[in-house]
């Protein structure tokens, strides 16, 4: 079968058109994952402590293009400046954050994270000037006497009780009982309802009596990213973007090294023929016949969980089929002449094998990798989801495994579920595609 | 004699995985076996020991009932063999032979609902309800999946054909259990129809339980069913695409034969040896798929069994349940070549 009649009919097929778009999008989104999102990002998933500023299970950004009550944005803003103002006593440093609060609901917290140098004892003044043009007071507090030149931070939450009693001593700016609310319904709330002051707030931080000062204002909400985020506040889109090279590439080299192998195995077999063909093939009647998911299982759990172990134990229970196929093929081939011409010439059976036998098979070994990359890919997708993943690599599998043990599905943490799951069939209809409308061409029993 | 010729062939086969099967279980998981039954004889000694009031009273101190504890110890361990490193050939096969007789031992963590911690006693207990639920599933799953095969295989092309092979191709690359996460999401979280978690609350014993067990298995049934079906109508559909255009078939439909008697009379009928084959080794294989789908649901079967012996890493129920899955499996491999060679007069004739 020529390549060139291969490539012209595949280019007809419709849906291996289709399956070859979808692949290229995914390869766009593990280069864009590649170059956009820094390793260490990806290396760290795992660990809490990176994940700290993000909201906890939050739904993705797109929620409030469909809802009609905006859910508030969870906000992280970093000022890069900071003004110092000389006074006759001492060295002021003032950060302002400014935010467009346009949302129907109160922000779950807010959290000031600030980090400075000092020498003596300096005043920090945290006030918000409203919308409304009314500036609340919310915190002056000092921060501990030092005689030498020392590095302090300190995180202020909103849930802090200084907060809420200075509120309160505000009271008059509302009309209506502040007894009982929390510091972010005040601060939030219209002055003579309850309801949500919509409009542009500035937070301003002021630190008496110190030169340098470092914030990060952290504003609470329950949306953030295309993805959303997790229970252990992970952002899922990095986890889904990076999820994609790694998927193809545990797919792709599975598929590649199992079928190959299986190639080699089964040419050989049919081709020797006889006792060699006969033991070879009792060999692969055993390996197909093991449990390959429960096998697998015990493999991880006894071995160790590296994904590129997994790899090699994906490929062991992949190559049978394509060894039978291959071997059979071989049988038809071995009677053609050129085969006989090239034996009674005195070549190598080696050499007859990759020369001559093997490149007639070589398409429908292509379209085999094509088909094999899906089972790979749920197989492992499979194993990360018992939690047999590979924590320094994880998957779409592995988020999958995450929500399941966090309960996700009967809590109705929809963005953690439908997301890898998605990707997960996607990625294996691409391959599928491909794999099917090159099979067509290329397996002699389903031409018509 | 064809016939047994086969058959002789293919169980010594289908043992040798068997032993294959055995061997690399028991060297994959030796080591850690080994440390887990030293740790049972020394607490099973030292229990003996200790609960033995007039032995521990003849002790001046402690270090000297200590010291007798150890020596004890160390005796058992040689009597019982296992002062020999676990890859020795004694112990590998003493193991293997254990296993081969069902003899697992007991747990080290996990216990049946009657408390036992006999691995035999648990797996008895599950096994029964993984059956319960795979089972009914690929009885629905075959009958819906050779009737809309037959249907679609039985014209192809026609509009039938397209959206079954369709949703046949389509539904094979989800994966099972995310269906399931869905179907949870769905069915239990959004619309509270179905429970979330297949295991019924109320004890065994109680009357309504048997009831209560199938409302619990509704949700974990159709999501199987759904994804199921897909696949082996798609594999019908291929045998019948073959088989309608034989000769014999043309005739029949020429006489006037009517058409749903050519297609599940004749057709049918000549396709059953591959799609028997295909049925055991589904049954056997959905056992296998049982264990991440049975997870999701958290159906109380073989399949959480295994999730939480993974989880727990608890050795000998692990090599139980693989143990019993593989049984299962090669029963059913050999079961459908007998089928098959019944079935089919050329294997036969060799």
């Amino acid at each position: 079968m020529d390549y060139s009649e291969i490539k012209s009919s595949f280019a007809k097929s419709r849906t291996g058109l289709i399956g070859l778009g979808i692949l290229a999008c995914l390869v766009i989104a593990s280069i864009f994952a590649i170059i956009a999102i820094p390793v260490e990002t990806y290396k760290n998933w795992n660990n809490p402590a990176s994940w700290t500023e993000f909201p906890k299970s939050a739904q993705p950004i797109w929620v409030n293009w469909v809802s009609v009550k905006k859910i508030p944005e969870h906000m992280i803003l970093d000022s890069h400046e900071t003004v110092i103002i000389q006074n006759n006593v001492e060295k002021i440093a003032v950060q302002k954050f400014g935010v467009d609060y346009s949302y129907d609901y109160f922000p779950s917290e807010f959290l000031l994270n600030y980090k400075t140098e000092y020498s003596g004892s300096p005043v920090l003044h945290i006030s918000v000037t409203r919308p409304d043009g009314v500036t609340l007071k919310l915190l002056s507090s000092s921060l501990p006497h030092s005689e030498h030149l020392t590095v302090y931070s300190d995180k202020i939450f909103s849930t802090n009780e200084s907060i809420r009693k200075n509120l309160r001593l505000q009271k008059d700016v509302f009309s209506f009982p502040v007894q009982t609310k929390t510091a972010k319904e005040m601060i939030f709330a219209k002055s003579d309802n309850t309801e949500v002051l919509k409009g542009r707030y500035e937070f301003v931080v002021t630190l008496e009596g110190a030169e340098k000062l470092d914030s990060k204002f952290i504003l609470g909400g329950k949306v953030f990213g295309i993805a959303g985020t997790d229970e252990l506040r992970r952002d899922l889109a990095i986890g889904l973007l990076w999820g994609t090279p790694v998927a193809l590439f545990i797919g792709i080299v599975v598929a590649i090294g199992s079928v190959i192998s299986g190639l080699i195995f089964g040419v050989y077999s049919g081709y020797k023929g006889g006792l060699t063909d006969e033991s070879m093939m009792r060999f692969n009647d055993v390996i197909y016949a093991l449990p390959a998911l429960p096998f697998l299982i015990i493999l991880s759990v006894t071995t160790s969980n590296s994904v590129f172990l997994m790899i090699g134990f994906l490929m062991i229970f992949g190559w049978v089929g394509i060894a039978k196929v291959s071997r059979s093929m071989a049988l038809q081939i071995k009677t053609r002449q050129f085969v006989d011409a090239a034996k009674i010439m005195g070549q190598k059976d080696m050499k007859i094998i990759f020369r001559h036998i093997i490149p007639q098979i070589i398409p429908y070994a292509l379209a085999s990798i094509a088909i094999s990359v899906p089972a790979a890919i749920t197989t492992e997708a499979g194993l990360s989801f018992l939690g047999l993943g590979d924590p320094t690599f994880p998957t779409w599998g592995q988020i999958l495994h995450d929500a399941q043990s966090h309960g996700a599905a009967a809590r109705g943490l929809w963005w953690w579920i439908v997301p890898p799951g998605i990707m997960v069939a996607i990625t294996g209809l691409a391959f599928v595609f491909i794999g099917n409308a090159l099979e067509s061409k290329v397996n002699p029993k389903l031409r018509r | 004699m064809g016939l047994w010729k086969y058959f002789l062939k293919r169980g010594l086969v289908l043992f040798g995985v068997l032993m294959a099967t055995l061997l690399l279980t028991v060297l994959l998981v030796g080591s850690n076996m080994d440390a887990i039954l030293k740790k049972g004889v020394a607490i099973d000694v030292r229990t003996q020991i200790i609960e033995n009031k007039k032995l521990v009273a003849g002790f001046a101190n402690p270090n000297e009932l200590n010291s007798y504890i150890t020596n004890q110890i160390e005796e058992r361990i040689k009597v019982l063999g296992l002062d020999e490193p676990w890859y020795s050939p004694n112990r590998i096969g003493l193991a293997m032979y254990k296993i081969l007789v069902l003899d697992f031992g007991h747990s080290a963590f996990l216990t049946s609902d009657s408390g036992s911690t006999l691995v035999g006693d648990i797996i008895l207990e599950k096994l029964p309800r993984t059956i319960l639920l795979f089972t009914t599933a690929t009885i629905i799953i075959s009958t819906v999946g050779i009737f809309v095969g037959a249907m679609s295989g039985s014209k192809i092309g026609s509009k039938t054909d397209k959206i079954t092979s369709s949703f046949a191709i389509i539904s094979s690359s989800f994966p099972v259990w995310w269906i399931g996460l869905l179907m949870i999401f769905t069915f239990a979280f959004w619309y509270n129809i179905f429970p979330a978690r297949a295991t019924p609350l109320i004890p065994s014993t109680d009357s309504g339980y048997l009831v209560s067990l199938i409302y619990h298995m509704t949700l974990p049934i159709i999501t199987i069913v759904m994804i199921g079906f897909g696949t082996w109508a798609y594999l019908v559909r291929n045998f019948m695409a073959g088989i309608m255009q034989e000769d014999f078939i043309l005739v029949k439909k020429i006489i006037g034969v009517k058409q749903r008697k050519v297609i599940f009379g004749s057709a049918l009928k000549n396709a059953a040896p591959p799609i028997i084959t295909v049925l055991a080794l589904s049954l056997s294989g959905s056992l296998g798929g049982a264990i991440i789908t049975e997870a999701v649901f958290d159906w109380p079967g073989m399949g959480r069994l295994y999730f939480e012996a993974i989880t727990l890493m608890d050795l000998p129920v692990i090599i139980g349940a693989t143990y019993v899955l593989t049984v299962f499996f090669l029963i059913s491999i050999f079961v459908s070549d007998l089928l098959y060679g019944y079935l089919d007069p050329r294997i036969k004739t060799g």
